[in-house]
């Protein structure tokens, strides 16, 4: 994803946020909570449902494939908050779109393509994970990103 | 109770070094005050707001400390809109007689940037790049062409016609026509928007004078009329800006629920309308906000611009000042500032930027972050 060049043997990867997605794991997936009385999911896990109010909450597994359900491209680097490895000279436009995951939600998110004629709404996409910038101690942070299906599995 | 608007003041909006924020919003308020033939002390309570130029309430050290109840808003782009709906209930309820609204805010360049954890989110969202107002409307403009058949070409015209109406008034920032072309072929953005189909935060200040309806024209000899003011929050399953999900089942957003309430309110009808002020934070808002609140189908914006309908001269003038893609988006102000145009329409004072035909009614409508919406009509 990012230029990871000169990280030394040792580095951590760490989560960029706790209970965002699972990490370590084999095959990480984002988590969202479910309510337990109108089915209701949602992103990143809350505890308490957004549609009626329930408190009753339960935690799964998002699906890691889904259709691009809008998406623009960024083409100027945010101000803080914004954390990267990038400086105004390195930053390269990103794509942002919401994946509906099926039965699910829609899950809003950085794309790993960000040339416009190479996206469109209800292309198919995966959710992967890979490092999103690196720290001064050398540990990597993951994000979560998606991937146009086409891709998956060329791009280390 | 019935509520008027008698008396209309405006700081010009732009970049003003000379002036804090504060200091615009007192120059507003002395306009206001004047053009009702009031004094400050004569105002039994006021609502303000400002987001980055400090507390409205400041505004008594500005014009004299007279120990009204003044309230600070704070409520995003909507916080113009909010102190009016609170006024318009003071005065409503019979609780008070005569009221000032003020509105004022002075922004540094550039996209704002928001904090996260301000608005409920994780940090991660805004480290990742998501925290960006601007990337909502791009891809909820996004979505909308695809689905109604809206062209890149529409959304040129509609920052074209923004600049031509901005060119018309005295008091707007951006005072130079744009053509489309122009517009189209400015820096990218956030796709499909470019530079100029974007507003950018601002200087700016508005206050308004409300009063009575039945002690109106002891103040005003051509008061108008609040006829209402409602300010909805999202419902769950509406497509909001800051929003990390969304529910795969879509409800209409807090526009549209404002717009209905507003209409049973004043009784009256989209078609009743002869012009409004509509948020276009950005070009796409503009044409989805047409729609929105009732004034034509989804998709009918692509002939109705393309034909003028929305142009001053048109059947349905939107954004006759300039809206904030002329003006800027000084968010204390931005609200006010179309209520404060639209009051200028309908008394027939709006001078090289008049809609012709003696307007009756004015509709106004802000819609900001994190999914909060303000609609009013005016009616002379």
């Amino acid at each position: 994803m990012n230029d990871i060049a000169g990280v030394v043997p040792m580095s951590k990867q760490i989560p960029i946020a706790e209970g965002l997605f699972t990490w370590p794991a084999e095959k990480p997936a984002l988590l969202g909570s479910r309510c337990k009385s109108c089915g209701i999911a949602a992103f990143p896990v809350a505890e308490s449902c957004m549609a009626c109010s329930g408190q009753d909450i339960a935690v799964e597994a998002l699906p890691t494939r889904g259709t691009l359900w809008t998406w623009t491209v960024q083409q100027f680097m945010p101000k803080p908050p914004y954390h990267s490895n990038e400086t105004a000279e390195t930053f390269r436009p990103y794509g942002v779109g919401y994946l509906e995951l099926p039965g699910g939600v829609r899950v809003e998110g950085r794309l790993t393509e960000n040339d416009p004629e190479k996206l469109h709404i209800g292309m198919e996409m995966d959710v992967i994970f890979d490092t999103w910038r690196v720290e001064e101690n050398g540990d990597e942070v993951i994000s979560f990103f998606f991937q146009p299906v086409a891709n998956s599995g060329q791009e280390a | 109770m019935d509520v008027a608007i008698v008396g209309i003041g405006i700081h010009p909006f732009g970049r003003t070094p000379a002036r804090s924020g504060l200091q615009q919003g007192a120059y507003a308020a002395r306009l206001a005050l004047k053009d009702a033939g009031v004094e400050w002390r004569d105002i039994q309570f006021a609502y303000g707001g400002s987001a980055s130029a400090g507390n409205a309430d400041a505004l008594g050290n500005e014009l004299g400390l007279t120990g009204i109840p003044f309230i600070n808003v704070a409520n995003g782009c909507a916080t113009g809109g909010s102190s009016l709906m609170a006024a318009y209930n003071a005065i409503k309820s019979g609780e008070h007689d005569l009221g000032l609204v003020a509105g004022f805010d002075k922004h540094d360049r550039g996209a704002f940037n928001a904090d996260p954890l301000a608005l409920g989110l994780g940090q991660w969202y805004g480290e990742v790049g998501l925290m960006m107002t601007t990337q909502f409307f791009a891809m909820k403009i996004q979505k909308y062409m695809h689905d109604y058949g809206i062209s890149a070409d529409t959304l040129a015209r509609v920052a074209e016609k923004a600049f031509i109406n901005g060119s018309l008034n005295p008091n707007a920032w951006r005072r130079e026509p744009v053509s489309a072309e122009q517009v189209a072929s400015s820096m990218m953005v956030n796709d499909p928007l470019t530079k100029f189909m974007f507003c950018s935060p601002a200087e700016g200040g508005v206050a308004l004078v409300l009063c009575r309806a039945d002690k109106a024209k002891n103040y005003c000899a051509s008061p108008v009329y609040l006829k209402s003011a409602v300010l909805k929050s999202r419902r769950f399953g509406s497509f909001e800006v800051f929003a990390p999900s969304q529910a795969l089942q879509q409800v209409d957003g807090p526009t549209v629920d404002a717009s209905k309430a507003a209409f049973e309110m004043a009784g009256v009808g989209p078609g009743d309308i002869d012009l409004s002020q509509l948020q276009d934070t950005e070009s796409g808002a503009e044409i989805m906000h047409m729609a929105e609140n009732g004034f034509c189908e989804h998709g009918e914006q692509e002939h109705l611009i393309a034909t003028g309908a929305t142009r001053i001269g048109g059947s349905m003038p939107i954004n006759t000042d300039g809206g904030c893609l002329a003006n800027g988006e000084p968010i204390g102000a931005s609200g006010l500032r179309q209520v404060y145009e639209n009051v200028l329409q309908l008394r027939g004072d709006a001078g090289e930027h008049q809609v012709p035909g003696e307007p009756r009614l004015g509709y106004t409508h802000v819609y900001g972050a994190p999914g909060i919406s303000a609609v009013t009509i005016l009616q002379r």
